[in-house]
């Protein structure tokens, strides 16, 4: 009797290997400031911790907001009833005066082009739902988040094709890499239904350029495709070159008019900007009135609670506090930024240049015994066994180079960041030392075997217990 | 109460089929005759619903759909190739194609008149409620190849068209114009939405009682930020899990004890069910479902999975129970059709009837299951709003004595119902399948529960004495409304349908409809709408193989509005009396 589904079955692979093992380890020792001092430090999960005392004062100062009250009266009834899948008024409406303002109001969005969605998880497959067949194929830049493969992929049975992007030009997207990526699919005999991109990207931590927002725009005119701009840490641009939205991109050029306007679909969430990922708060905003309609009717399987909504709409329609919060964040997460950044500079190790984001993309290759991912792996192990720290392996984002990590500062104190930072100078140092031992270690004819690994096995690296992006 | 029709419920399929077969044949007509492959997306045209029209009628409910929509197109293709081949000698190419071209066009004139000339009988109603049936199978989709616009998903472009069951419509009607006894006393009285309004002032004393100030004040470790905003296990917190297993437990009459560690939370029992059908089928499936049930199912089940639902008809004469040999009957019908069976989905108590599955029964189902090697989905969501004398069994009952086949069993449960929360969107898949558990969970990533949510539901199901309070007056109230509803029908020579459990009675008004079927049910029911003013739910939206029965809910009302809505109804029956 075990009749499974074939998508039910399937997702079991990967329990033996050493991933799962060293992700187990973190849960069996997670570091804690009093009670666990020696424990890993979790560095894998882009959380959003650092404004949580303006979440908590302005809370404090507005009970009615999570009592069911408005005005003093009770609107229990109203809110304990509503279940429409067209969301709260108040709340949407809220919501993209929000996003416009992250946006520096250079972009105005529409209420009616919103749906709203279980965290932008939901919002991304329901996309996928909405826009592709079974077997048909959407393009990602790589490195990309892990989450990818089992959001885009399982129930909606779409397939992804890699747009291979590398440090040679600091994995930006390019005109070529786009072509081969088209190409690449072509040749596996997939119809390509689209684009989707990070903006800002995870993991990367940059805003993508005018230039690649523009070479994107045209190439999915010409190809006749749709392009998703998922742009959740659009709130995190702490830095110059600012953040530039697709829609901006949008109303710059000849596009007003143009049906390619219908084909751009923006995903976005609380759960980075305003740091509320335990909201589970998503959005899809497109100008298709049928994808808006089907959305619509498929948000019905990942619904916010009617008090989440009516908590939020009151939050964001508090306009001091989400200008001061806006600021005071983006303020934040440069100077713990600043910080990795520095400590890592004085371990040797440097990282990819970043605007945004609340990780840095940390360059490792130098550490590794051979340009292999299985070298990769053996360092990742080292880093989490016994350096104590959980970071990402690039791997894991399908980065085509050995070498690469992800590593999250947000959603740490201070003081533990400093502890992280401590740990990986003391590893460095030991390293450098045993180097001298055995460099001939290093060429060792180690093939990559990468591929020898499931793709679940990589996803598991990353944090997988839940909804973390 | 209407007599037993003499059509046995085998032939339902089996009309099915015929009338599918013709919509292919339909289908293949109209493929053939726009030369365009792939034109250009109506983006500035107006409606670009209407493009889909077409396409999404011709969807069926057959998963074996796609080799038969292959079929005609072969026979299609037979008849043509060879007529080409006559003309050629004379004509050439152009008579070649036009003669065939007009054969097949005329033949499709008179398909159609054929088919509106035909008195629907209810059997076919399924086949005409086009907002809940449109899932289709998703291969039938890609085989036909142009779908009108590149851009949308074929899945987007069936779920996007409009509602036009009349479910759907009547809701939007109250929505426009709803009835309020001081602003509108004229507007729509709400019957056809599932809501129990009865007690929500106990659920609002307990909180002005207990959520004094503000929520991060309450006290414990985990009601400060980190404890709400920061990322939490996407199938819920192990707290709600404890409230929630000792508050089904309770619920269930204890009888039972629920484990908390099998319990996965979602958001609303919709996504418990699409959770549940993505985990036990692929797509092209089948559950069977017995008859009428809960218009709903067909979303949740079939929309985005590719799985189909098989109606199992029950009977008036029966008291709408469920038989095992209906059951069989179908499974065995739906092998022979080549389709893989994987379950059984019931409601017990049952949605819209309100009837109870006994105990009895609930082990037959369960051998039922066992013989056939299927799962069992047993949407319990109304087992607390019972208000009759006879007793509730939960399938876990059933189980605890019998453990050889816990793990082809699963419980739906959630809140919306028996405690009068939809807005919070709190569901429950109770399985005892581990392996359904950890997938259910991974698939919850797309579905959480919003935490502040949790939080406050935690500590409203841990308050024990208010829950059992609560349940105990609901359950009075919703007697006593169930008593003046049925009381004041009966008033009016109306029946209903025997009932101890739900927000509903399901009402027999078939003396009034005429013509006997779906058609003269959903006159009736437009007379209820616009004429009585009150919006009730048909039968056929239930898939009811009998015409003229109406799901009322009357939980949305309060005592005093019950002899308006009966006057209401005296009206509307006094014409249909009179013109009868």
């Amino acid at each position: 009797m075990k009749l499974l589904s074939r998508k039910a079955s399937c997702n079991s692979h990967g329990q033996d290997s050493s991933y799962f093992a060293g992700w187990q380890e973190y849960e069996k020792n997670p570091y804690d400031e009093v009670k666990n001092p020696q424990g890993i430090i979790q560095m894998g999960l882009a959380e959003n911790q650092l404004s949580f005392d303006l979440l908590e004062s302005w809370l404090a100062q507005n009970p009615d907001a999570a009592g069911f009250k408005r005005n003093g009266e009770s609107i229990f009834r109203e809110l304990a009833l509503f279940q429409d899948y067209h969301g709260l008024p108040a709340f949407k409406n809220a919501l993209v005066e929000f996003m416009a303002e992250i946006r520096g109001n250079k972009v105005s969005f529409d209420s009616n082009n919103l749906v709203l969605t279980a965290g932008a998880t939901s919002a991304n497959e329901t996309l996928m739902f909405c826009l592709a067949n079974p077997g048909e194929a959407f393009l990602l830049p790589t490195p990309y988040y892990p989450g990818f493969d089992r959001d885009l992929k399982w129930r909606t049975e779409v397939e992804i094709v890699p747009i291979q992007c590398s440090s040679s030009n600091g994995f930006r997207i390019t005109e070529s890499a786009l072509e081969e990526a088209y190409q690449q699919a072509q040749n596996r005999n997939l119809k390509v239904k689209g684009v989707l991109v990070t903006n800002p990207s995870n993991p990367l931590g940059i805003s993508l350029s005018r230039h690649e927002l523009n070479l994107l725009v045209s190439f999915i005119a010409a190809k006749g495709i749709h392009l998703i701009s998922d742009e959740i840490y659009s709130g995190t641009v702490f830095n110059s070159p600012g953040f530039v939205s697709i829609m901006e991109v949008l109303m710059n050029k000849n596009y007003v008019n143009s049906p390619v306007r219908n084909r751009v679909h923006i995903v976005y969430s609380l759960s980075k900007d305003l740091g509320l990922p335990g909201f589970r708060v998503g959005a899809i905003y497109s100008n298709d009135k049928m994808v808006v309609e089907s959305a619509t009717k498929m948000s019905s399987f990942g619904l916010i609670s009617s008090q989440t909504q009516y908590l939020l709409s009151e939050m964001l329609s508090d306009k001091k506090f989400t200008k001061n919060y806006v600021s005071e964040n983006r303020k934040r997460v440069k100077q713990r930024h600043a910080m990795l950044i520095r400590g890592l500079k004085n371990a040797g190790i440097p990282c990819l240049e970043s605007n945004a984001g609340l990780f840095c993309w940390v360059d490792m290759r130098h550490l590794l015994s051979s340009k292999t991912f299985e070298a990769e792996m053996e360092l990742w192990k080292k880093i989490v066994y016994q350096v104590g720290l959980n970071i990402s392996p690039g791997s894991s984002c399908h980065c085509i180079e050995p070498g690469w990590f992800r590593m999250c500062f947000a959603n740490m104190s201070e003081q533990t960041l400093n502890l992280a930072i401590q740990r990986i100078k003391s590893f460095v140092n030991s390293i450098s030392e045993s180097n001298n031992i055995s460099p001939n270690q290093q060429y060792s004819n180690k093939s990559s075997r990468r591929k020898s690994f499931s793709k679940w096995v990589f996803r598991l690296s990353f944090h997988d217990r839940e909804t973390e992006r | 109460m209407a007599q037993c029709q003499t059509e046995s419920h085998l032939a339902a399929p089996a009309k099915q089929n015929n009338l599918k077969l013709h919509e292919h044949t339909n289908k293949i007509t109209t493929a053939y005759f726009p030369t365009t492959k792939n034109p250009p997306p109506p983006h500035t045209s107006g409606n670009p619903i209407s493009a889909f029209d077409s396409p999404t009628t011709h969807m069926t409910r057959n998963p074996d759909s796609e080799p038969e929509a292959r079929k005609p197109t072969r026979t299609g293709m037979r008849l043509i190739v060879p007529l080409q081949g006559i003309v050629q000698g004379r004509g050439g190419l152009l008579l070649g194609s036009l003669i065939p071209c007009a054969l097949v066009y005329f033949f499709q004139v008179y398909l159609k008149r054929h088919r509106s000339s035909n008195p629907q009988s209810p059997s076919t109603s399924a086949e005409n409620l086009p907002e809940l049936h449109r899932s289709s199978s998703r291969a039938n989709l890609l085989t036909r190849g142009s779908i009108g616009r590149v851009h949308v998903s074929a899945r987007a472009s069936s779920i996007a068209k409009p509602n036009d069951s009349p479910y759907y419509i009547g809701l939007d009607r109250v929505r426009e114009d709803p009835y309020d006894e001081m602003n509108n006393p004229n507007g729509i009285i709400q019957l056809g939405l599932s809501e129990n309004r009865l007690s929500l002032d106990l659920i609002e004393e307990w909180l002005s009682r207990n959520l004094s100030g503000s929520m991060l004040a309450e006290g414990g470790d985990d009601l400060n930020i980190r404890g709400i905003a920061t990322y939490q296990p996407s199938d819920g917190l192990m707290e709600l899990k404890v409230a929630m297993a000792g508050f089904m437990t309770e619920v269930m009459g204890r009888t039972v004890s629920f484990n908390p560690s099998s319990v996965v939370l979602t958001s609303g029992a919709t996504s418990a069910l699409e959770i549940l059908s993505f985990c036990l089928a692929d797509q092209g499936n089948a559950f069977l479902v017995p008859t009428p049930y809960y218009p709903g199912f067909d979303r949740d089940m079939r929309w985005r999975t590719g799985v189909e639902l098989i109606p199992v008809h029950c009977r008036s004469c029966d008291d709408f129970t469920l038989s095992i040999k209906a059951l069989d009957q179908a499974f065995n019908q739906a092998r022979k059709r080549g389709q893989k069976v994987r379950g059984v989905l019931i409601s017990n108590p049952s949605n819209p009837v309100g009837n109870l599955l006994s105990r009895v029964m609930l082990y037959d189902l369960l051998d039922f299951a066992r013989e056939r090697n299927i799962h069992i989905i047993s949407d319990e969501i109304f087992a607390g709003s019972t208000h009759g004398n006879e007793e509730f069994v939960s399938m876990a009952e059933i189980l605890n004595s019998e453990d050889s086949d816990r793990d082809r069993v699963h419980i739906i449960y959630g809140l919306s119902k028996d405690f009068s929360l939809p807005g919070f969107r709190v569901g429950v898949i109770y399985s005892f399948n581990e392996n359904v558990l950890a997938a259910s969970r991974k698939l919850t990533r797309f579905a959480s529960v919003s935490t502040p949510t949790q939080r406050l539901v935690v500590s409203m199901l841990s308050d024990t004495q208010f829950t059992q309070e609560y349940m105990k007056t609901n359950r009075e109230r919703i007697k006593t409304m169930h008593d003046l509803f049925v009381e004041g029908l009966r008033e009016l020579g109306i029946e209903s349908a025997k009932s101890s459990a739900c927000l509903y009675c399901f009402v027999d008004m078939s003396r009034f409809i005429s013509p006997y079927n779906e058609k003269g049910e959903l006159e009736l029911w437009d007379k209820l709408l616009n004429i009585a003013k009150i919006n009730v739910t048909p039968g056929s939206a239930c898939h009811c193989i009998e015409p003229g029965w109406f799901r009322c809910c009357y939980t949305t009302l309060n005592e005093k509005e019950i002899p308006l809505v009966i006057e209401r109804i005296r009206k509307v029956v006094e014409t249909c009396k009179l013109s009868g």
